[in-house]
């Protein structure tokens, strides 16, 4: 079968006949390397043309139609105008930060793609920590906000990143305790075993009500860390016009833009892998064959079907919803989210000890 | 002044929100200072767009002056030529035909529905959600259909003269206005479901920007604005202007005077103009849609005022004639004026998210300011 994994076992065998070990791997270095790139563009370019698909059918309208068929070049046609524009650094700014601040936005949404499996065998690095990991790297991106809010020199910026500080700080808590939830019922912190742990069944529905919390907690606080709708408070358009990015132009705003789609497929990708098995097919306990006609779906369009849906979830919240104000939004982590996501941690420990999950 | 903007002696932020901005629906000025994320001061700055209407119209002769205010609120702008007109018939004293009291009243309520609706996208949009004006301005496309048909116009209409309206009805604005209601009255519900029950928009709206009915008095709030703190200024029952007093319909009052409140207000107030429209829509009477003018317009020696009730509040147009073609003076009191004074009262305190959801609940339309 032309699955992932076979492809990747037919270059490295490849590889490794012809040259020798070392060669090879420093290879297989650049294939990875050029591979990531290449799909970090292809994401980006291709989940901007999708939320502006999603957003027409939601306001009965039919979106791009124009550039290529269904308007699939839409973005890539965006992209290039942005290329060409001049990207204006204003005269007040601190121009090396101002500068910088894209790229870092940029590399940590690079940074955080390493421990994902993409389908079975599939993984950049296994690294054993992976989840611990995720979480770290996911809150850098802030400090390349708070960087571009400040080096503008721009009120509206330094509003937006105030926001975004304060935003993604708080929520980085919840998301990490419903994180936590799922390590506890595998007792690993690599992204490897957590899915290996889902061979026969996935954890929202092996673990009960508080999978299916902790999930929903996920969510809201994945939705509120990347800046999206509802809680897009540092963008915030109506209020500050464009939030952190007013000043950005050219490349350096169109990399805030794909490094936000980016970090939209990250999060889900994450999500996907905790709650819904990554790219283990869908197993149910003893039901053979039912598991064996699901393992003939390649386990790459699993993983990508699973975040794709979740990623149309993200969207339709933003299509849906209306901003919240900032202290609504620090209210609903800190009153709400936060102690529920404690005592659903404990719960699931509970669970998780007592052996109540299937 | 410009130097002085961004520096207090306190440190406090300043900020200028506008003229351009999208909160701001045009080009107002509003110079805010700002603790960190509180209001401490919202100063609006206005003249962008002001275009010496008053002025002009003094040039102008008693005919040529209505086309220009349909450019002052341009979102009710037949009723602004129906304050005009009035003024001047008051002055002539012209009987209109009824059939023409008829019409003019159907298309002002029409109007003041797609003003609502414009409204009601434009305020969602306010607060971050993008869907809701789409979802207005389907049924809203449908109105400016209606209105082109009949007066070849989409937004500046020009249709209400003194005397009566400029030409016969289209022959299927029947038709038209019924398809309009039925398609009208099967989303509405749709209007509460996506945005009037969401918890994070009542949240975003409920006491924010509360305007007491004291306040409101006294800063001369009118519309939904007043109606909301609970005034009783609707002009179409104070002060019933052709064929108001025969028709039945509510004067929609709310107490709370936050924004929430001038949310319901505006979206009942749709369905009392559908109850309105419903109303005479069937009974338009056979006659002439013009009363017999001289070509040539001349008021008396004197001074004339009419008020209307636009979609905004009320619309005042005082005419001083010293018996000539044209008019000595003209001033309009228009409503958003009188709202906007009051955005410094609503919104001290608050946070910026608020003063953008109680700008968006006065529903301020610029040039109606500016003039």
């Amino acid at each position: 079968m032309f699955s992932l994994e076979n492809i990747t076992r037919f270059i490295h065998e490849w590889l490794n006949g012809h040259f020798n070990p070392t060669f090879a791997l420093f290879m297989e270095f650049g294939l990875v390397g050029v591979a990531a790139i290449t799909l970090f563009a292809f994401l980006g370019l291709s989940l901007v043309w999708m939320e502006r698909k999603v957003a027409a059918v939601m306001q009965i309208r039919i979106g791009p139609n124009r550039v290529g068929p269904k308007g699939i070049f839409q973005t890539t046609a965006d992209t290039l105008k942005l290329l060409m524009k001049e990207g204006l650094v204003p005269d007040g700014a601190d121009k090396f930060l101002f500068n910088l601040a894209p790229f870092i936005v940029m590399i940590v949404a690079m940074l955080i793609l390493a421990p994902i499996a993409f389908a079975k065998n599939i993984q950049i690095w296994d690294i054993n920590i992976g989840v611990l990991y995720l979480s770290a790297v996911s809150s850098l991106s802030v400090i390349g906000i708070l960087m571009a809010g400040w080096a503008s020199n721009n009120k509206y910026s330094l509003l937006g990143a105030m926001r975004s500080g304060a935003q993604i700080v708080s929520y980085e808590l919840s998301a990490g305790l419903s994180v936590l939830s799922i390590v506890v019922m595998t007792g690993s912190l690599s992204i490897k075993d957590i899915i290996l742990s889902q061979q026969n069944g996935w954890w929202i529905f092996k673990a009960h009500i508080p999978a299916l919390i902790s999930f929903i907690i996920f969510i809201i606080a994945v939705t509120a860390e990347t800046n999206r709708a509802p809680f897009d408070m540092a963008e915030a358009e109506s209020e500050l016009t464009a939030g952190f990015h007013t000043e950005y132009s050219g490349m350096r705003f169109a990399l805030f833009f794909l490094a936000e789609y980016i970090n939209i497929f990250i999060v889900c990708a994450i999500g996907a892998t905790l709650f819904f098995g990554g790219w283990m097919p869908l197993h149910i306990g003893n039901w053979q064959a039912f598991n064996h006609i699901m393992n003939y779906i390649p386990s790459s369009i699993w993983f990508f079907g699973k975040t794709i849906g979740l990623i149309f979830l993200i969207m339709w919240f933003r299509w849906t919803f209306p901003r919240l104000r900032i202290d609504q939004l620090l209210n609903l982590e800190w009153k709400y989210l936060l102690p529920i996501s404690m005592f659903n941690l404990l719960l699931m420990t509970v669970v998780a000890i007592m052996g109540w999950h299937f | 002044m410009i130097e002085e903007i961004g520096r207090t002696t306190e440190g406090d932020l300043i900020i200028n929100i506008g003229p351009q901005h999208p909160a701001t629906h045009g080009v107002l000025h509003l110079v805010i200072t700002l603790n960190g994320e509180t209001i401490k001061k919202v100063e609006p700055h206005l003249g962008y767009i002001h275009r010496s209407i008053e002025k002009m119209c003094e040039s102008l002769s008693y005919r040529q002056f209505i086309y220009v205010t349909s450019r002052m609120d341009y979102l009710s702008s037949h009723i602004n030529n129906h304050g005009c007109a009035l003024c001047v018939e008051k002055g002539l004293q012209i009987e209109v035909p009824l059939r023409a009291q008829f019409i003019r009243v159907l298309m002002d309520e029409l109007t003041r529905i797609a003003s609502h609706e414009l409204w009601w996208g434009a305020m969602a949009m306010d607060l971050g959600a993008f869907t809701p004006f789409f979802h207005a301005f389907r049924e809203r496309e449908t109105i400016t259909d209606i209105m082109e048909k009949t007066c070849g116009a989409r937004l500046t209409m020009n249709y209400i003269v003194p005397g009566g309206v400029m030409a016969e009805l289209h022959p299927d604005f029947q038709k038209d206005v019924k398809r309009f209601i039925q398609l009208y009255k099967s989303k509405f519900e749709e209007y509460n479901e996506l945005v009037t029950g969401n918890v994070i928009f009542q949240n975003r709206m409920k006491s924010v920007g509360v305007l007491s009915k004291k306040d409101a008095i006294s800063y001369g709030c009118t519309g939904p604005v007043g109606r909301a703190s609970g005034v009783f200024c609707d002009i179409r029952k104070l002060y019933p202007y052709d064929i108001y007093n025969k028709i039945e319909f509510e004067e929609i009052t709310e107490t709370e005077g936050d924004s929430f409140a001038r949310y319901l207000v505006r979206l009942k107030e749709m369905q009392q103009s559908i109850r309105i429209i419903e109303q005479l829509l069937d009974n338009i009477p056979e006659g002439d849609f013009q009363a017999k003018t001289k070509a040539v317009l001349k008021l008396p020696k004197g001074e004339f005022y009419q008020r209307v009730e636009t979609a905004r509040g009320e619309l005042g147009v005082y005419i001083v004639s010293e018996g000539g073609t044209t008019p000595y003076r003209i001033k309009f009191r228009s409503p958003g004026f009188s709202n906007l004074s009051a955005l410094e009262h609503m919104v001290k305190g608050l946070k910026i998210g608020d003063l953008v959801a109680a700008m968006g609940s006065l529903d301020l339309v610029i040039p109606d300011i500016d003039r």
